[in-house]
């Protein structure tokens, strides 16, 4: 199929940025998306021009590095689906496509559809996880049991790959999807119960100094997150939050 | 030069122990003191970074992706060994340790898989103690499943995404580091460069690759663990960004590689689509524990399904081949990753593959769909449940152990895996060779350890399932805290190492000096054109079945696409800024000089063994016919090779393997 691609092109995070058009053909709906992508950039280098910079690597889904805003949707029309997985025969022949990157005050674009997204590790950083060494000293695995229908909802939330799909989506920009389910994930289990209130606060505290907006539970988020991950979580970050900060800690 | 493998004096099962008790220590003010740099934030690196920091060293990470949580490791599905004989059928260290040499093809070191399967069970408390979500039954206890290549259930798992949960746990505790100051964490950075200081590992140059700005970082020691090569072969399970640049330039610094033809075909992927694909996708070895592998029987059939006029599903139950049931009764549809692949292979090679281009093989969950809804009626109080209702009752419970694969399965063939059996062809996945380590995953430069898929030391010449993420993440939490500390306790007076010696200088000079040789090019092709035709000639030359007059021809392919290589290639833009096509150049050159030495490699070791088959090497007669012919009395060796200045030109140094707690047989799976 022939398609015309809109592509935001952007030379560096101070440069102001504009869509560009371009003609590829050949396209076959086997392709994933980001082949296509490899089509047109073998095309660019070919006549001299520069490829269109966008992140990516295990081309599977899991890794989290693909991000593009297709035709006004994180990772396009598909659901559940990372940029990656999605495929040329979602499109028709001779169709527009708008590809523009997350767009975030907090994720500045690096170059074309590149964004740096390291305010998410920050995030983390801040308290996204349980304080244990490394040493081998810790009791045997099987010595705390956990309820099933626990563990199941704490690998659910586990499962965000951190794309930032929920921020670009969000009309405020708002990180609280990714931070809710890290924070979800640890105090559905007794191993996170410890630091549960630190926890929560200083999340919630880094993710607003990292300028993300705040919720307003219109719920698109869970609608374009590719690994659906559900708006429940952000209703236990706000509980936990509520029960850590009315116990005075702050 | 004779190579020493370190391995500590004593009983088998004694040797880490009476290693732990014996080594040199470092006390903490003097960690404070000293600098360790990780190359990658996988499973291994993430974890050594981590453990290396709790101790007190000051660690500096890099990673080439944007994030440490997106190293490759994150896409391992299936599964991490354990002994932990927690269903009680039979397992043990020395069983997890017997099973790994055995199905290794005895080409491993004893003392270092021993020490592997010792650690397993610990990797998992610790794991849990971070708040990994594995899967666990009813009474709320871990679950296991089984792999390839074993008898019992040792695996644990989180659906079809334990890397993912793994990873994340690696990287939660890197994290923590990361905000107490303790590592100086680098995304977006590129190891480029091995810098060697009085014979020493001091250091590596890398490359900045937003900002494409040469830095030159020093430290004590340097562990490199960036993972396989895989993407030799262009199309691979492995990322895209995957590479074997770090273990490469430590090559030529002078650290030996070791069994480099040791590449691992894993037998459930999803076959190539077409002449465009960038990347393989695998179907978890799981699978297996479920799925029957299946071709037809009768030619006609296969002809008729190649041609689009029947479908796999509409052949009836006496006229389906279940291949691997028939040919290895004892393990069926889990053999190890090397024979299934082989006798998929067998099997398309003689006409009876089942896509179009005829390389596919069925994997089909008809009767687990059955087996499941007949189980679930049955535990629920139906007993006596209609053929809808074990449909859906089965379904739904093949759709909770592997969901998440089936989805992916559909999303990329178009084709729902609950009605149509799966088609699947092997795909390489890993790599068992890598850098040669000693028993303290030391190279033979001083100080630059290898860890994970980076090394080459615990799955001989086939890893079994499973054993990756174990393997990766005993190397990081729990063996290279003691042995880095061991050397650096020799280095306590040494203080700050300086980047700005006459050697880090060179480093970075030659580092400038091939980047302007690869802006320069004055070619018209795009990188991947080069590297799509190194991979073609790497399969077909190197790839499931190998022979002599092919892997000779592959030299002389590789040397020539190389001249056309430097002379033909164009790398738009400029240096001094994001050029993912100047990245990608820098590897690709690697990855030619690597394909280069695996085909000398392969060339020189005539035996077959694990995932290194030679067609000159097979059982001509018996039950084994047809079968890998091992040939102990030649090759029961390590090959090392030694970089003597020129690509291929490498000199061959054998450490000789010696099996003393275990009686090396054929492999038999039959």
């Amino acid at each position: 199929m022939k398609l015309l691609l809109k592509i935001w092109r952007q030379n560096g995070p101070q440069d102001k940025g504009k869509m560009v058009d371009y003609n590829v053909d050949g396209i076959e709906g086997d392709m994933s998306f980001l082949e296509m992508m490899d089509v047109l950039n073998s095309q660019l280098i070919e006549k001299g021009d520069e490829p269109v910079i966008f992140d990516h690597d295990c081309r599977e889904g899991i890794c989290g590095s693909c991000s593009m805003f297709i035709n006004g949707e994180a990772h396009g029309p598909g659901r559940n689906v990372t940029t990656c997985q999605l495929h040329m025969r979602s499109f028709k022949d001779g169709e527009t496509i708008f590809i523009e990157p997350w767009r975030a005050e907090a994720f500045p674009v690096i170059k074309d559809l590149m964004v740096d997204r390291s305010a998410f590790d920050r995030i983390i950083q801040a308290g996204g996880y349980v304080s244990v060494n490394t040493s081998g000293n810790t009791q045997d695995a099987n010595s705390l049991p956990i309820p099933k229908e626990d563990a199941d909802l704490a690998f659910d939330a586990a499962t965000c790959i951190g794309c930032g799909a929920c921020v670009a989506t969000c009309k405020n920009a708002s990180a609280m999807l990714f931070t809710s389910a890290k924070i979800s994930q640890l105090s559905l289990l007794p191993q996170g119960q410890v630091e549960a209130k630190e926890r929560v606060i200083n999340m919630v505290n880094q993710m607003d100094l990292e300028g993300f907006g705040n919720c307003t539970n219109t719920g698109a988020c869970e609608v374009e997150c590719p690994k659906g991950i559900s708006l429940d979580n952000i209703a236990r970050m706000n509980r936990e939050y509520l029960s850590a900060t009315a116990k005075g800690k702050k | 030069m004779a190579l020493d493998s370190k391995i500590p004096e004593g009983p088998l099962k004694d040797k880490w122990t009476n290693y732990k008790n014996q080594i040199d220590l470092v006390n903490p003010a003097n960690k404070r003191n000293i600098d360790v740099i990780v190359v990658g934030t996988g499973l291994a690196g993430a974890s050594a970074s981590a453990s290396l920091a709790e101790l007190g060293y000051n660690v500096k990470t890099f990673c080439f992706q944007d994030s440490p949580r997106r190293a490759h490791s994150i896409a391992a599905q299936g599964g991490i060994n354990a002994a932990k004989n927690y269903q009680g059928d039979g397992d043990s260290t020395y069983r997890l340790f017997y099973d790994t040499v055995k199905g290794g093809d005895y080409r491993s070191r004893e003392a270092n898989v021993y020490r592997l399967a010792e650690v397993s069970a610990n990797i998992i408390d610790q794991c849990v103690a971070q708040g990994v979500p594995f899967a666990r039954d009813y009474g709320g206890l871990l679950d296991n499943r089984s792999f390839g290549g074993v008898l019992v259930s040792r695996t644990f798992y989180a659906k079809g995404q334990t890397g993912q949960q793994l990873l994340l746990g690696a990287y939660s505790a890197l994290s923590r580091q990361i905000a107490k100051g303790k590592v100086e964490m680098h995304n977006r950075h590129e190891m480029l460069d091995l810098v060697k200081v009085d014979g020493k590992a001091r250091g590596i140059i890398a490359r900045n690759l937003v900002t494409g700005e040469i830095q030159r970082h020093s430290a004590h020691a340097v562990v490199i663990a960036s993972g396989g090569y895989g993407n030799v072969f262009f199309l691979s399970t492995n990322a895209m960004g995957s590479n074997v640049t770090a273990a490469w330039k430590a090559h030529k610094k002078g650290a030996h590689m070791a069994n480099p033809c040791f590449t691992q075909i894993h037998p459930t992927c999803i076959p190539v689509s077409g002449g465009f694909q960038s990347k393989l996708t695998l179907m978890s070895e799981s699978l297996r524990n479920d799925g029957r592998i299946w071709v037809p029987k009768k030619m006609e059939d296969a002809k008729a399904i190649q041609a689009g006029t029947l479908k796999g599903k509409d052949i009836a139950e006496e006229n389906r081949d279940y291949y691997l049931e028939r040919r290895y009764p004892a393990f069926g549809n889990l053999v190890p990753r090397d024979v299934a692949s082989r006798a998929a292979k067998e099997r398309c090679d003689a006409g009876f593959g089942v896509n179009k281009t005829g390389e596919a093989v069925y994997l089909d969950f008809k009767s687990a769909i059955v087996r499941y809804g007949k189980q679930e009626a049955f535990v629920h109080g139906n007993k006596n449940p209609s053929d809808a209702e074990i449909q859906t009752l089965g379904k739904a419970a093949v759709a909770a152990k592997y969901g998440n694969l089936f989805q992916m399965y559909e999303k990329i063939t178009d084709e729902n895996p609950y009605e149509m059996p799966m088609k699947i062809y092997p795909a390489v996945h890993y790599t068992m060779g890598g850098l040669w380590v000693d028993y303290d995953l030391m190279t033979d430069i001083p100080g630059c350890y290898a860890a994970g898929e980076a090394n080459f030391s615990d799955h001989g010449a086939n890893r079994l399932g499973a054993s990756a993420l174990m393997q990766g993440l005993a190397d990081g939490y729990f063996v290279l805290p003691y042995t880095i500390g061991n050397y650096l306790s020799k280095d306590i007076r040494t203080g700050e190492i300086p980047n700005d010696s006459a050697e880090f200088m060179a480093a970075e000079k030659e580092v400038k000096a091939r980047i302007d040789g690869f802006m320069n090019a004055k070619g018209t092709k795009p990188v991947d054109h080069f590297h799509m035709r190194l991979g073609k000639l790497m399969w077909e030359n190197c790839g499931m079945a190998r022979n002599a007059e092919g892997l000779q021809k592959g030299m002389k392919e590789i040397k020539a696409l190389k001249e056309e290589f430097f002379a033909n290639v164009r790398i738009p833009g400029v240096a001094n800024g994001v050029n993912q096509e100047l990245e990608k150049a820098g590897r690709v050159a690697d990855l030619m000089e690597l394909g280069e030495l695996m085909c000398k490699d392969a060339l020189e070791r005539s035996e077959s063994c694990g995932g290194h088959f030679r067609e000159e090497s097979v059982e001509l007669d018996g039950i084994q016919k047809g079968e890998a012919k091992r040939d102990d009395e030649n090759f029961s060796f390590v090959s090392a090779w030694q970089w003597n200045g020129e690509s291929g030109k490498q000199e061959l140094i054998k450490e000789p393997l010696e099996f003393k707690d275990i009686a090396v047989k054929q492999r038999s799976y039959k």
